[in-house]
């Protein structure tokens, strides 16, 4: 019934929308930006050079990687890998496991040497200057670990101590974090006794703990309960819009990471297949002409089939159940949603596909896997399954 | 940088009170690109390696292992003082406070000797896990993403482990000595008491040797039980087969089962074995500490009857003493510092992953 494009129009209204869609959210970063560059302009003025040099630093490329690659005997974990964040933004590295997500993230921090290529944070090299770059970068480590006998407050306060911090600064920047990720109840707990999605936000508080420019988290969402996940990811746009922190997620949960991410990056065995937001993602397979639009009607008859088939660029039209599904090289919404009201049609459910990660996925997954099919056609199967299991199913 | 990012006011209050105070939110904020404003942000290494440091030392005086081990030296040390003190009446030693280290009676060895035996496992227990279980939690990816030098975690560890040894010997060394103090009325000279300090020197460096052996095969092996086991396997081999061994090869070389053989081979052979024997720290240990708290000990090597004629029957003083000894402390020194030094660089050549 809530159809998406309709939802994409009210996206404003909805608070509800803002969460779970992708355009919405690309809008709102866009609004958070206009306000920062008011906001700053503002200090700007009462207090001088400091501040401009931090203005200036707005918008600018915070992460930049070229030609990174890196190589483990014959495999080649990550190829030529170019890709560049900019401050400020949600950026989702997106893939299967073992496509090399988390070997670019060891390059960035300076924890592994690239074979070739070069990473650098804010300037820096990651792999010269790597204390440089781990302090403004904090990193959460897929399943990061704790000390199971202490407690959460002194894993903060030996975190703190390893980033220069002591005394009271140290213990109210606890307190605070603790208060944040909400689990002060918790402080005084060993961590050993922590439930998993405890463990994951004393991950954020320990990551917040060094106060970073820049965070970078590896699959922060694995293994976290619906409700813990939604927290968390209410958390990690927080950090984005509010601090305006630079957030890299590593993920290969599509569903989650789509609704926090300004731009996403789509990486398939060691190779960055495309990036970019949402919407251009959504465009680029729109030019390829795939569209595939769901429509279920009362009633549906020869007329309307007729009709539909008279479209221009309509190569295919499925019946699934009680829906059509239409696979045409243009948009033949406008034209439709014209013919549907004129001639007293009641639209049930009307969506074009595409405008989810899921269908994204799908596409470049397969262009990927039509690029280099000798090597991996099988493991791709195995991929498009594994992600298939996890298709949204659109409400009707 | 990050401030001027924050879109609503009120969170942009939020924030300034919750990170920064004053004057250093300015500098750090500003860091920007400039390179000393970065230099501001960075933290120094020592930073890191002195709050590791701290953490390795509160975990392991807080932790169980450190309590059975402090009880289990403390217990056997007493029960070698017992036996000594039963013996000392036999005694006709000159330094008697130091017959309370080196005599053993009823049938229970000496402190020396339980200290050179027992004190490996020590630094065994101390160091045999300390890489891996930070692997094994996940901890470890998690502290090297943090702005210290990779090496201070492995420095860190290895200092606050010997600081923790040298606490422990320390501590059991002169609480026996005041006990001895109390209960025979004897008190040290201050040559005893300066012998004694060496003694304790000696065993915190060779107890360190352990920790570093330890930490080395806690940096290769995955798991903490076969580190564990390969470093109570070297500690059982070194203690008590090397000296089998040493005897087997020497004898090997140079055969001293016939009449001629004795003849020629002789020196040979002794000299030979106690080279072998002394690749031992246990054996390299025992040597050194028996000459420290043993003036009447005058040489070391093997010595003819024919190099004895003409010596004094007297004592050594302590500075002849440590003169003989002072190789041994070099060498065990230099196998410290080859345990230790492998196992920093396998620890920084390793690839740190998360799992």
């Amino acid at each position: 019934m809530a159809d998406k494009s309709a939802k994409e129009n009210k996206k404003n209204n909805s608070a509800d929308a803002a969460v779970k869609e992708n355009g919405a959210n690309a809008e709102n970063a866009d609004v958070a930006v206009k306000e920062n560059g008011a906001n700053a302009e503002k200090k700007d003025n009462a207090a001088g050079t400091k501040i401009e040099k931090r203005t200036a630093a707005k918008g600018e490329v915070v992460i930049k990687t070229e030609h990174l690659t890196k190589r483990y005997g014959k495999k080649v974990a990550v190829n030529d890998l170019s890709l560049t964040i900019k401050k400020g933004e949600v950026f989702g590295l997106l893939g299967p496991n073992g496509a090399g997500k988390t070997t670019t993230i060891l390059m960035l921090l300076g924890l592994t040497e690239p074979s070739g290529g070069t990473a650098t944070i804010e300037g820096m090299n990651c792999t010269r200057d790597p204390l440089g770059v781990k302090s403004i970068v904090g990193y959460l480590p897929d399943n990061a670990g704790f000390y199971g006998d202490m407690t959460g407050r002194q894993n903060l306060r030996f975190t703190g101590r390893l980033n220069g911090l002591e005394g009271q600064e140290l213990e109210e920047r606890i307190e605070t974090l603790l208060k944040r990720v909400d689990i002060e109840y918790a402080g005084d707990q060993k961590v050993g006794t922590y439930s998993r999605g405890m463990r994951q936000r004393l991950g954020v508080a320990d990551v917040l703990m060094k106060d970073p420019e820049i965070i970078i988290m590896d699959e922060p969402t694995l293994g976290i309960d619906p409700e813990g996940m939604r927290k968390l990811l209410i958390l990690i746009r927080e950090l984005a819009e509010e601090d305006g922190r630079t957030i890299l997620i590593s993920s290969h949960q599509l569903q989650q990471v789509q609704q926090i991410c300004d731009r996403v990056g789509i990486f398939i065995e060691g190779s960055l297949i495309v990036q970019g937001t949402l919407k251009e993602l959504e465009e680029h397979i729109r030019k390829e002409g795939s569209y595939l639009l769901e429509l279920s009607v009362e009633p549906l008859d020869d007329q309307l089939l007729g009709m539909l088939y008279q479209q221009d660029g309509v190569k295919k039209i499925e019946k699934e159940g009680d829906k059509f599904m239409i696979t045409s090289k243009k948009d033949i919404r406008p034209t439709l949603t014209r013919f549907l009201g004129e001639n007293g049609y009641t639209v049930y459910h009307l969506h074009q596909r595409g405008g989810d990660l899921d269908e994204i996925y799908r596409v470049y997954f397969e262009k990927a896997g039509q690029a280099d099919e000798r090597s991996s056609y099988e493991k791709n199967n195995k991929k498009r399954r594994r992600f298939g299991g996890k298709k949204k199913q659109p409400v009707s | 940088m990050k401030k001027t990012t924050k879109n609503a006011e009120g969170s942009a209050e939020k924030r300034s009170s919750l990170f920064r105070n004053g004057g250093s939110s300015g500098d750090a904020g500003s860091a920007g690109k400039s390179g000393e404003g970065q230099s501001t942000r960075r933290v120094s290494g020592f930073t890191g390696l002195s709050a590791l440091f701290r953490k390795e030392m509160a975990d392991q005086l807080r932790s169980r292992r450190f309590l059975i081990l402090l009880i289990l030296i403390g217990a056997t040390s007493f029960a070698s003082f017992y036996g000594a003190i039963s013996e000392l009446s036999e005694s006709t030693s000159d330094y008697l406070f130091l017959e309370l280290y080196t005599s053993s009676g009823s049938s229970i060895p000496s402190f020396m000797s339980f200290i050179a035996l027992l004190g490996p496992i020590v630094g065994l227990a101390l160091g045999f896990d300390a890489i891996n279980s930070e692997r094994q939690s996940n901890t470890l990816n998690r502290l090297v993403a943090q702005p210290i030098y990779r090496d201070s975690i492995i420095i860190g560890k290895f200092l606050a482990g010997t600081a923790v040894i040298a606490t422990v010997i320390f501590t059991i060394g002169i609480a026996a000595g005041a006990v001895g103090v109390l209960v025979t009325g004897l008190t040290p000279t201050g040559e005893e008491a300066l012998r004694i300090f060496f003694f304790l020197i000696f065993t915190v460096v060779y107890i360190a040797f352990w920790l570093a052996l330890a930490i080395l095969f806690s940096t290769i092996c995955r798991h903490s039980a076969t580190s564990a086991l390969i470093t109570i396997a070297l500690w059982i081999f070194f203690s008590i087969f090397m000296s089998l061994l040493a005897q087997i090869i020497a004898g090997a070389v140079y055969p001293i089962n016939t009449y001629y053989g004795q003849m020629f081979n002789q020196v040979k052979y002794y000299t030979l074995k106690l080279n072998l024997n002394r690749i031992s720290p246990y054996y390299l240990y025992s040597e050194a500490v028996s000459t420290i708290l043993n003036p009447s000990v005058r040489a070391v090597n093997v010595v003819t009857t024919s190099q004895l004629v003409g010596a004094i029957s007297s004592y050594l003083s302590l500075g002849q003493s440590l003169l003989l000894v002072w190789p041994h402390l070099v060498g065990m020194i230099a196998e410290m510092i080859v345990a230790f030094g492998c196992s920093y660089i396998g620890f920084m050549r390793q690839e740190i992953r998360a799992n």
